[in-house]
């Protein structure tokens, strides 16, 4: 029997605030040695008190709005009682009855990414049922018989999106997992970044027999640690079950564990314990109200998202779908590229900002430069592409520029004035290299008018080894042709 | 010259600090040496902090002969042992916080430490402020010093004893259901309980949040009045403090003329098993007020009787998922088990006593699946009325007058068995902080065994003042107040 898979993703992004949700101490927390970021409150000591992170709220909206979700203005935090060393007051500040943001939606392009960028890609709206903040958990650590616990992470605020069972393949999954990705990074509120922790997924699936409209039985899935493992993990999900359930088995209701090593799901344990959080109002914080002033100023930080953004390359600006998806993976490049390409550019000079930054750029990058370290500007490579544009210099010329003006940040003018670089477009000039280069090689000369016309390549490279590359190559192989052809009617 | 430690009020002490009749350092000594003399039979307090109180006493004496001044400048006082303390060991009344010693003050804690109080120790409680006798203290219970074989009430016993026998100038306590103004009738002092919001909890050991407010225990309301404008006001660490201006108290005590002022009597304070001594006592202390022009009109607040059941269900409930954080990980007791769950198991069912495990499972059991809605939801729905009895009263009246408590001081280990009984000991207090109001608790009078009488003011939420005013008013013209054992 034909299945198809439907799927629900459930995901955890950890905010890139200065402070935690609830104290002072920092929540950029990587790399710090364990529990020197910590205080009263985040290790739940007695009588300490949590105080609301107001930037923490406006990014949870922030990307409600994003997912064109609804905004309850009007909410309150619950305690959530569950026993875990991780967990230091021995419930999570928490929201549950009324999520902060609910009831929305994001738009994908879905490609299958296995066959290269050519193959179909459609348009896909997944259902978001809700996003809440959420304070995270410290991290225990089992080191033979001991357990360690870093508080580190304690308090970091955390947003919950759950979204509706929308999405039916792995590559739906996939598209999901890195359009949130994206537009986590475009609003700046997190670095989403799965191998790192700061996002966290665990899709929960299920097989139907392909056409009904009942949900089978529901595994969930944990243990991811990047966009890969999520897709990969639910492709091999999909083909176990198929097989178990055409073969007359039944789907268990358990959780999973990735194995990333052996690429195989492993039961980590059957059925969920039967947990009763016992929810109820935070009596330490006040309610939460957000005016409607305030939903103003976080509305204000709204941008365009990459899918828009990726449309827009597409649709205005001509770029190619692989084109405009690589200028918009980060909200930093997109910027770049359209610095690079100026106001109101022609199709010709978005291309080639687009082809200098996917090639050049990224290459020079490529030692480990971050972006914002770059030292050339993007107004700088605007006007090397105006010195190509104008022939001032030639393209092999402006690629051996723009590596000088990648070391030193100093602009494509002065690194061709300074280095004499000009491109020589004048034809007397040219006509007299033409003219020695012929009379210096008597015998190849012979050769050509003899027949042997692809030697015309050898005078093309020593008129540009004459002009020490700078020769215009139009202008030259016009003038190569037309001498060598004159002597030829001699 | 020294002066008499038994009656020594904050105000006098300040008179003598800064007059030089004595030093800090002085009158620090001499209570620790009255403590030691006293303390091993009331066991008011749990910890005596001798050398950090006479290292503040000796910081003050040099701030006072640098000529500065200030309402508790060297005053020594006490602080009930749920209120963390940088460096001094707060128990809580547990065995799981039995060595426990914080790393941060409290910030009324603070706010006492930068005005120049002294810190003499930390006075027993009730364990986690659960009680009405100090007899669920895991460290003994202390003793009234009225009568030693009688409880001084609860929770903040402790330091309602300490201010009686004249082991401090004056104690803070808390109060989540009557544990500020219960010690206060018991042991014939002037207690008084902060509306919610009006002190900063943080650093309060939590029993019920949306409950628990800090107050104080003194010799008599004008003292309550300068600790409390001390201690008052917005703390950015407590979301849930109001953020408003805090009221002069001391100005707002202007005096025995009480004309124009509106005294609610409720009716259904006055019932049936109400100790007809105290009844008796507190009538006639409204008829005192009343004599200073004040009106006396009968109001009613309905719903009184929920109280008891709604408050039974709504702070368990806040205390099961407060108690959770002692599990043996982080602090506290911790007893090794055969792995962690069984760790926080062996901890939890070691560190804690029975009344502190009952109420955990009493507000487990009201927040559980498929009971939470019969329980804690209609709890809260109740709670709204209990508020809204008070706002219809209060558009009547000013204050509202009432018994402390249906009886005296009771014997120890007699309501010991029986909790129900022990509950029905905070049944005219409770409502307050269910509602979130304030109120005074003044001595009245005392029974036909010397046993000391409390008479309630009860007034609107932020209204301190006025509740302070009227005590105030009463303790110019009468002296039970200046009664001691
Ligand atoms: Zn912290």
């Amino acid at each position: 029997m034909e299945y198809e898979v439907v799927i629900g993703m459930e995901m955890h992004v950890e905010l890139n605030t200065t402070s935690k949700m609830f104290c002072a101490c920092p929540a950029r927390f990587f790399g710090a040695e364990p529990n020197t970021q910590t205080c009263p409150t985040c290790l739940g000591m007695p009588g300490a008190l949590p105080t609301l992170n107001r930037r923490a709220i406006e990014d949870t909206v922030l990307l409600g709005m994003a997912l064109n979700c609804q905004i309850n203005t009007h909410t309150f935090w619950e305690r959530k009682s569950y026993w875990y060393p991780d967990l230091p007051k021995g419930y999570q500040i928490t929201q549950y009855e009324y999520p902060m943001c609910h009831d929305g939606a994001i738009d994908l392009d879905v490609r299958d990414l296995s066959n290269g960028w050519n193959d179909v890609s459609y348009a896909k709206r997944v259902r978001i049922r809700r996003a809440h903040l959420e304070e995270d958990t410290g991290k225990l650590t089992h080191a033979g018989d001991v357990s360690l616990v870093d508080y580190n992470r304690s308090g970091v605020p955390l947003v919950e999106i759950v979204t509706e069972p929308d999405i039916f393949s792995a590559h739906e999954a996939y598209a999901y997992l890195s359009a949130i990705q994206d537009i986590v990074r475009y609003l700046g509120i997190g670095t989403a970044d799965m191998e790192k922790g700061a996002l966290r997924c665990e899709p929960n699936l299920s097989l139907r027999p392909r056409g009904s409209s009942a949900f089978g039985t529901k595994v969930e899935i944990k243990n991811l640690n990047s966009l890969r493992a999520v897709r990969d993990s639910i492709a091999f999900e999909i083909e176990r079950q198929t097989a178990l359930l055409n073969a007359g088995g039944r789907v268990r209701q358990v959780t999973l564990g990735w194995d990333d090593a052996r690429g195989v799901t492993v039961e980590q344990r059957s059925k969920e314990d039967a947990h009763d959080y016992r929810y109820f109002p935070e009596p330490d914080l006040p309610p939460l109200d957000i005016d409607a002033a305030w939903l103003g100023e976080i509305r204000s930080r709204l941008i365009e998202l990459p899918l828009d953004k990726a449309r827009r390359y597409q649709s205005a600006l001509g770029l190619s779908a692989y084109d405009a998806a690589v200028l918009t993976s980060d909200p930093a490049i997109a910027a770049w590229f359209e610095r690079a390409a100026g106001p109101s550019p022609t199709p010709a000079r978005v291309k080639a900002a687009a082809n200098w930054i996917s090639t050049d750029l990224f290459r020079l990058m490529k030692g480990g430069v971050a972006l914002a370290d770059v030292k050339v500007q993007p107004e700088q490579l605007g006007e090397l592409i105006d010195l190509v544009d104008a022939k001032t210099v030639n393209i092999s010329t402006a690629r051996s520029v723009f590596e000088e003006m990648f070391a030193s940040g100093q602009s494509a003018g002065a690194i061709v004035a300074a280095k004499g670089l000009g491109q020589i477009n004048d034809v007397a000039t040219l006509s007299t290299v033409v003219d020695g280069v012929l009379a210096a090689s008597p015998s190849q000369v012979a050769q050509y008018r003899a027949g042997q016309e692809k030697l015309f390549g050898y005078f093309v490279g020593q008129a540009m080894k004459a002009t020490q590359g700078k020769g215009n190559a139009q202008v030259l192989n016009t003038l190569l042709r037309r001498a060598l052809g004159a002597a030829s009617q001699t | 010259m020294l002066p008499d430690l038994s009656t020594l009020t904050v105000h006098a002490a300040r008179e003598g600090l800064r007059s030089r009749a004595f030093s800090a350092v002085a009158l620090t000594q001499a209570f620790l040496d009255r403590i030691t003399a006293l303390n091993p039979t009331l066991n008011a307090y749990l910890t005596v902090d001798a050398d950090g109180a006479l290292a503040m006493a000796t910081a003050a004496d040099a701030r006072i002969v640098a000529g500065e001044d200030g309402p508790l400048l060297g005053v020594p006082i006490a602080l009930k042992d749920v209120l963390v303390t940088r460096g001094v060991r707060t128990t809580a009344g547990s065995k799981i916080l039995a060595d426990y010693v914080p790393v941060w003050d409290a910030t009324v804690v603070a706010r006492l430490r930068a005005a120049g109080a002294v810190f003499l120790g930390k006075t027993n409680t009730d364990e986690f402020a659960m009680g009405s006798s100090t007899e669920n203290s895991a460290f003994g219970v202390t003793r009234n010093p009225w009568a030693h074989d009688r409880v001084p009430g609860g929770s903040s016993g402790g330091s309602g004893a300490a201010v009686a026998a004249g082991l401090c100038c004056a104690a803070l306590g808390t109060d989540t259901g009557g544990s500020v103004r219960l010690p206060a009738a018991f042991c014939g002092v002037t207690g008084l309980k902060n509306s919610y919001g009006r002190v900063s909890r943080y650093g309060l050991i939590a029993f019920g949040s949306s409950l628990d407010s800090i107050g104080i225990l003194a010799r008599d309301a004008r003292d309550a009045a300068s600790i409390n404008a001390v201690i008052a006001g917005h703390d950015p660490q407590d979301a849930t403090s109001l953020d408003a201006p805090v009221p002069d108290y001391t100005a707002a005590l202007t005096g025995p003329d009480l004309r124009g002022l509106r005294i609610g009597v409720p009716r259904e304070y006055f019932i049936e098993g109400i100790q007809p001594e105290v009844e008796a006592a507190v009538r006639a202390a409204i008829d005192g007020l009343v004599a200073l022009g004040a009106t006396c009109h009968e109001v009613s607040l309905p719903n009184t009787s929920l109280g008891l059941p709604v408050y039974y269900l709504i702070a368990p409930a806040e205390a099961s998922a407060n108690l959770a954080r002692f599990d043996g990980v982080k602090y506290g007791l911790r007893i090794e088990g055969d792995g962690l769950e069984s760790m926080m198991r062996e901890t939890r069912g070691a560190g804690f006593g029975p009344e502190v495990k009952r109420r955990i499972m009493l507000g487990t059991y009201a927040l559980s699946a498929g009971y939470h809605d019969a329980y804690y939801t209609r709890a809260q729905r109740a709670r709204t009325l209990i508020k809204r009895d008070f706002d219809h009263a209060f558009e009547h009246v000013d204050v509202i007058a009432s018994p402390v408590a249906p009886g005296t001081a009771f014997r120890i280990g007699e309501h010991v068995d029986d909790p129900l009984q022990m509950y029905l000991e905070d049944v005219f207090t409770i409502n307050m902080n269910l509602a979130g109001i304030c109120g005074v608790s003044v001595p009245c009078g005392l029974d036909s065994n010397r046993l000391p009488i409390g008479l309630q003011l009860m007034a609107p939420a932020f209204g301190e003042a006025i509740a302070l005013r009227v005590a105030d008013a009463y303790q110019r013209v009468t002296a039970h107040h200046l009664q001691r054992p």
